[in-house]
């Protein structure tokens, strides 16, 4: 009953936090979990982390390849996302169907999900049927079979996908964003690909990407619940030995294109929806840290943002508005959303153009910066709350190389953020005029510059 | 081979014996004041998670004031006395703490994520506002716009949103399910400050209220603290009026909607069934098997049929709202491939569940979706937020710990017969509304601009 109800509930939301998976990684002290993580190698040479949770009978792992749309060619674009949806279509002896059953009757969760740099395996087993499960993913990764009529289904699944992204305001948005931003680059491009490409799209195309979408010196694998490291060791030796080596994704690094204005693509929508941004920071930058404490008063402070503040809370004129750090592998970004009537979107803007401006000049005031510490430090722990969370942690952090110390540490590095950090940082990234707005709807009052 | 060895598995999935069902550790108590209290101890990190629960919902609605639950929900961050606007908020963020609140047809709930030495003061800022929330008109009237925002966004700019709220509408002939949650947009235009304060003096007391708390807690000390910081609070007696029921359904309805930004159509369909709450004993837990048979993937009746031996269907799914007070909905998807017409894939769809009525499932069937229902509920523990909301959604629909508890129980004693004739006595036309979603005939645009269905409100 418990699991029926994660699917029940029609609530509806009122004051959505915002959250960005990209940029969880970046805060907080959680000395459980800190102190209970196991740095461990498997027998095979592996490197893992491990938390080991004895409580509840099952076993989360994660499995990260820094890889991800990234990896892909000329003319296969998507490739790496149809990867993902075609691992668990049949493996092995195991037809499409033959493999969903294995997977219902052993009760594991297996998923593969795919990003701009990212390939993630994440898996969820009970202890019982550990072996068991451990197997059929191994089989997934190695043997995929790619059989036409899954493909079929899977590549017109995605294809679906894409045309409603096509229709929806905020993906129109966002796709927009990213082409004018990274013109004739991997990132001016959904990493689910374009209908022409995916439609083009084979069997030979999905092997012939294999190593590089799963190379294994770009994994990294974090292991959470009832196992202890030794066995952790083997079974990861299993799932990530047969897999083949190859050369390093590229990682030279992009600048964002697009100048400051407006874009406006017309939409028959009631609400008109905005994305705007400009460069941002690498999640290696030294200024990241205050970059990310200043965000937290500017717009990623959910309820007390400024920008909450200013375009919800005192004009009425958004449910929700936000900004955020947007680290990528291969660039960094700083951008932001926000939503409004067509009548009032134009408003909406302006006041995010005078908080932009605003924080650019004058930083923080000593209280807001230390209300940001005692939220982003205090916070920090309801990341770790969970075996699965947990896992998806581990892995992450080891993505971004911040080393096994990164948690015990990181309250500490945001403590140490004083007002004069947040005030440079703020003057570095932020800038108004050259804030790149994309906005889809029917907005009055924006006729845009281009 | 593989099919036999599968076989043999599944029949030893179906005995799970109870005790290797590691159950949480769940204790209750009840202050004077009539609050209900639930612990939920989960050990593994110093975290609690506070939520406080309202037996009230969008179905306990005055007539033309739709939405005012939700929207009162909104006005709960407006301050009080104590703790003036903002207060609230930054208090709990200085805290190092998360939060949020959301509405439903049965119950409103409040709640925070923080470090567990934190608790008592959420509970005391939580008490504070269940009776003391001061507001102007003027911080009324702009909330209202907040949540018309949060309209547009759900809804006005969704075609499946505005979709969803027609079907289940017309699936309803005399409940309040049928109206949405965030209300019908011309009566959130009405709602005020005197209208949302009406509902909360009359609903927001102790007696109607269930306090969920789960984390590295100890019961004791949690009850102690909340009666210290809920228990001053006077009980009113208060209790939603009995609610309109569902006359017979006698009329299969339906509901075709076309939009010119639906890129994908789809049929939908809901039929009235029982909730858990409302049902026959067992009756909830045969449902949820049954839509697992009919519904969950590729192995399941209409995954098979439709996505892969007739290669009709992009993806096809059922589903089963059991966590309701009243008679609830049960869904059936299905999203054609290019070149299948709707109706051509509702035929099929009728014919699947035709057949399940027919022949019932097999003991493989069975077997495989009671390992799929019983597992998720270990798998469910990992998330201690996610165990406070189910047990507070499931006690706000008049469950008891013990009904959650049992329920596994209740799963593994359902038999291929329960489920073939839940099927047929309520997978019947007359108890459902079908919804047809699908972009405007590109001819029949040509000669009207407006497509059939759309309402810009």
């Amino acid at each position: 009953m418990i699991a029926m109800l994660r699917h029940c509930c029609a609530a509806s939301l009122a004051l959505a936090a915002l959250t960005f998976a990209v940029v969880t990684l970046t805060g907080g002290s959680a000395r459980a979990v800190s102190a209970g993580i196991v740095e461990a190698v498997s027998p095979g040479g592996v490197p893992f982390w491990l938390v080991e949770e004895r409580s509840i009978p099952i076993v989360a792992i994660e499995i990260g390849f820094k890889t991800g749309a990234n990896v892909e060619g000329e003319g296969d674009e998507g490739v790496v996302n149809l990867l993902a949806g075609m691992l668990e279509e049949g493996a092995g002896d195991l037809d499409a169907t033959g493999f969903s059953r294995k997977r219902d009757e052993l009760a594991a969760r297996i998923g593969f999900s795919s990003g701009r740099d990212t390939f993630n395996v994440s898996a969820a087993m009970l202890t019982r049927n550990l072996e068991e499960s451990v197997e059929l993913l191994r089989l997934a990764l190695t043997e995929p079979r790619f059989d036409d009529a899954p493909l079929a289904r899977v590549r017109a699944q995605v294809i679906a996908g894409l045309k409603r992204r096509q229709t929806d305001p905020g993906d129109v948005a966002s796709d927009l964003w990213f082409a004018s931003a990274f013109p004739e680059t991997p990132y001016g491009r959904h990493p689910d690909g374009t209908t022409d490409s995916v439609s083009a799209l084979t069997t030979e195309d999905l092997r012939a990407i294999m190593p590089a979408a799963l190379n294994p010196a770009a994994a990294f694998v974090g292991v959470v619940g009832d196992i202890d490291a030794v066995a952790a060791g083997v079974l990861i030796d299993r799932l990530l030995a047969d897999l083949p080596e190859a050369a390093p994704p590229a990682h030279d690094v992009f600048d964002v294109a697009a100048q400051g204005g407006v874009e406006v693509v017309r939409m028959e929508v009631p609400q008109s929806v905005a994305i705007f941004g400009h460069q941002g920071l690498l999640r290696a930058d030294p200024d990241f840290i205050p970059a990310y404490v200043m965000n937290y008063t500017l717009g990623g402070g959910g309820f007390i943002s400024r920008l909450t503040s200013e375009v919800r809370e005192k004009e009425g004129l958004a449910y929700s508005v936000g900004a955020y750090l947007y680290p990528m592998d291969r660039a960094g970004l700083y951008l932001g959303q926000v939503a409004s009537s067509n009548d009032r979107i134009a408003r909406s803007l302006e006041l995010v153009r005078a908080e932009w401006a605003r924080m650019a000049e004058k930083g923080v005031t000593p209280e807001e910066l230390a209300a940001a510490k005692k939220y982003l430090t205090g916070a920090y722990a309801l990341r770790f709350d969970s075996n699965a969370k947990i896992a998806s942690a581990l892995v992450g952090i080891q993505m971004e190389d911040l080393g096994v110390d990164y948690i015990r540490n990181r309250n500490s590095l945001v403590e140490a953020v004083t007002v004069e950090d947040v005030k440079r940082v703020a003057k570095r990234l932020l800038d108004a005029d050259a804030l790149h707005v994309v906005v889809v709807g029917d907005p009055e009052g924006l006729d845009a510059a281009n | 081979m593989i099919r036999v060895s599968l076989f043999l598995l599944a029949a030893i999935g179906v005995v799970w014996p109870m005790a290797a069902i590691a159950e949480p550790k769940v204790s209750t108590f009840t202050l004077e004041n009539g609050l209900r209290g639930v612990v939920i101890e989960d050990h593994r990190t110093p975290v609690a998670t506070h939520m406080l629960w309202y037996r009230v919902g969008a179905a306990d609605e005055p007539p033309s004031e739709t939405g005012v639950a939700h929207y009162l929900e909104h006005l709960l961050f407006k301050g009080t006395e104590k703790y003036p606007e903002g207060e609230f908020s930054r208090i709990v963020a200085e805290n190092g703490g998360q939060q949020n609140a959301f509405t439903s047809h049965d119950y409103t709930a409040y709640f925070q994520r923080v470090a567990v030495d934190r608790l008592e003061l959420m509970m005391e800022l939580e008490a504070d506002r269940m009776t003391g929330v001061q507001l102007t008109d003027e911080a009324a009237a702009l909330e209202r716009d907040v949540v018309l925002e949060e309209r547009n966004s759900r809804t006005e700019n969704e075609p499946s949103g505005r979709f969803r709220e027609q079907l289940s509408s017309a699936l309803y002939l005399n409940h309040p399910y049928g109206d949405p949650v965030i209300g019908w947009r011309s009566e959130i235009l009405d709602l005020d400050r005197e209208k949302a304060l009406g509902f909360y003096r009359r609903f927001y007391s102790p007696d109607n209220a269930t306090l969920v708390v789960a984390g590295d807690v100890d019961p004791a000390e949690v009850e102690a603290m909340a009666r210290r910081q809920y228990g001053s609070i006077p009980p009113t007696g208060a209790r939603p009026d009995a609610r309109p029921q569902e006359p017979p359904h006698v009329a299969a309805r339906r509901v075709e909607m076309q939009d010119p930004r639906v890129s994908q159509p789809y049929m939908l369909r809901f039929y009235l069934v029982p909730s858990v709450a409302a049902g026959e004993p067992g009756e909830g837990a045969t449902l949820s098997v049954l839509s697992k048979i009919l519904g969950g993937g590729l192995t399941s009746r209409l995954g098979k049929r439709l996505q892969i031996e007739k290669e009709m269907a992009l993806g096809a799914s059922a589903f089963y709202w059991g966590v309701a007070r009243d008679e609830t909905s049960f869904g059936v998807y299905a999203a054609p491939v290019d070149g299948v017409g709707l109706d051509a894939l509702e035929a099929e769809v009728d014919a699947v569940i035709a057949r399940l009525i027919a022949d019932g499932p097999t003991e493989e069937e069975l077997a495989r979706a009671k390992t799929v229902i019983i597992a998720a509920e270990i798998y469910a523990q990992d998330s201690q937020s996610q165990m406070a909301r189910s047990y507070g959604a499931a006690l706000s629909a008049g469950l008891s710990v013990d009904d959650i508890q049992a329920w596994p129980g209740a799963v593994e004693k359902v038999t291929a017969e329960d489920v073939r004739r839940a099927a047929e006595t309520y997978l019947r036309l007359e108890r459902s509304v079908t919804g047809l979603l699908s972009k405007p005939d590109p001819e029949e645009t040509a000669e009207s601009a407006d497509g059939e269905g759309e309402s810009k409100g």
